[in-house]
């Protein structure tokens, strides 16, 4: 039978949630990476490793991994360095593909491992990119700021990456780095932008696993929807009850089916009203609906993460989020019905699934 | 040969790391080196590489004075690295 794993990255280290198909009763290891601050963690399809990217205020950034699903740990930050004087903050995002790991980190750029996580080595910087200078100002990164805020490899071609650089674009390469292309097109800023084609405060970008050509993207100003991989965008927010929010999940087998966590887009950045919901189209955005059975529906000011939210890949999908008040809610039926599978952890930066047979 | 005291936060990062050792060396960044060689990967738990200090939150006395990378270390000085208050 398959065992379904939730690897839950938090402020206090990284838990490890585990259940069977039937994603009913969950077990729970951790914390692991020694309480660090974890902004992202992966599991590695090829290796069967668990990659964690954390932040110490003390020790620095490293980068963690497991080849046996929490068990044992190894970490390394040999080679993650600027050498050009530059500050790491932290590391804020992984994707590990194609036998090699890559971490985003703030100050915005990307470093990779080709050795499992061993040692590591700059893999792209964006040099030329519009608006580079501009997020290397350090008026401009903030202590919370994220740098390479996301990371996805192309699962069939190993050249194709595509990057977000926090509160400025969305980023293609086809080269293997060599060379980026804005994908910005038709989306909404509603401040002044020093450049055309960049300047956007992308938040989360999620694909169709049936579709490449289907993008699904929570912006700071509403969601957006591709149809031909990012090139250009519609907005599809008519609907939800808020434009803003960060955590958003694709329906692994139908390519209309999208969900997402809209929050009051203020200080509080809380899902509205004290009432958790998570929304869903099933028309690709021409229409929304409220899922909410087995939320909290009172004094549930809850907080979801860019990386908070992920789905699974069963015939009947499942979804989970993790909050920043330490909750992990968890339907196994297609978002019909919910519940809370984890109650006390620290923040929940980070939640991602695997199916493993 | 400098008696040197490290954070509880360092030693589970590296195996057999102790809490207290003895070491022969010059100035607090030769120490931090001797580490280094003994478990790979220390001084970047200690000093920023990008930077070549030592880290912000990272504090380390030399007979009870704040100390940087250069401070010299007599044959008996007393080294305390501590992990500083961050949070509460």
């Amino acid at each position: 039978m398959s065992r379904t794993v939730l690897l839950v990255g938090t402020r206090k280290g990284l838990f490890v949630l585990e259940s069977d198909a039937d994603r009913q009763k969950w077990s729970m290891r951790g914390a692991y990476c020694e309480g660090w601050p974890i902004y992202h963690a992966v599991f590695d399809r090829d290796s069967g490793a668990i990659y964690a990217a954390a932040a110490s205020e003390w020790h620095g950034s490293s980068i963690w991994r497991s080849p046996d699903l929490g068990e044992t740990w190894t970490q390394s930050s040999e080679g993650l360095a600027y050498e050009d004087g530059r500050r790491m903050s932290k590391v804020s995002s992984l994707s590990a593909a194609h036998g090699r790991v890559l971490v985003g980190v703030e100050a915005p750029g990307i470093f990779e491992s080709r050795d499992e996580g061993a040692t590591w080595a700059p893999y792209s910087m964006l040099d030329g990119q519009p608006g580079k200078e501009g997020w290397d100002d350090p008026a401009n990164q903030p202590p919370g700021h994220l740098g390479i805020s996301a990371i996805t490899s192309d699962e069939n071609d190993p050249n194709r990456v595509w990057a977000i650089v926090q509160g400025n674009s969305l980023f293609e390469t086809t080269d293997d780095g060599t060379t980026w292309t804005p994908r910005n097109r038709g989306l909404r800023a509603d401040w002044p932008r020093e450049h055309e084609e960049v300047g956007f405060c992308v938040h989360k970008v999620v694909w169709s696993r049936t579709d490449p050509q289907r993008m699904y993207q929570q912006n700071h100003v509403g969601m957006h929807r591709s149809d031909d991989a990012g090139a250009t965008w519609t907005e599809i927010t008519e609907g939800l009850p808020t434009e803003f929010g960060f955590a958003a999940a694709a329906h692994p087998h139908d390519r209309d089916t999208f969900h997402v966590i809209p929050l009051d887009p203020g200080h509080g950045r809380t899902m509205p009203d004290g009432q958790a919901a998570v929304w869903r189209t099933k028309d690709a955005g021409s229409s929304w609906e409220r899922l909410a059975n087995g939320l909290p529906q009172e004094n549930a000011h809850l907080g979801v993460l860019r990386h908070g939210m992920t789905g699974d890949t069963y015939d009947t999908p499942g979804y989970y989020f993790g909050t920043s008040t330490g909750q992990v809610y968890a339907t196994a039926d297609d978002g019909e019905s919910w519940s809370e599978i984890a109650s006390y952890l620290p923040a929940i930066s980070s939640v991602e699934v695997a199916v493993l047979d | 040969m400098a008696d040197v005291h490290l954070p509880t936060t360092l030693t589970p990062l590296f195996a057999g790391l102790p809490r207290r050792l003895d070491l022969e060396a010059a100035t607090v960044d030769d120490a931090i080196g001797r580490l280094d060689a003994q478990w790979p990967g220390l001084r970047d738990r200690l000093c920023d590489p990008s930077q070549g200090v030592i880290r912000q939150h990272i504090h380390v006395y030399v007979d009870r004075e704040r100390a940087g990378l250069d401070t010299p270390l007599e044959p008996r000085s007393r080294v305390d690295v501590i992990a500083a208050i961050s949070g509460g």
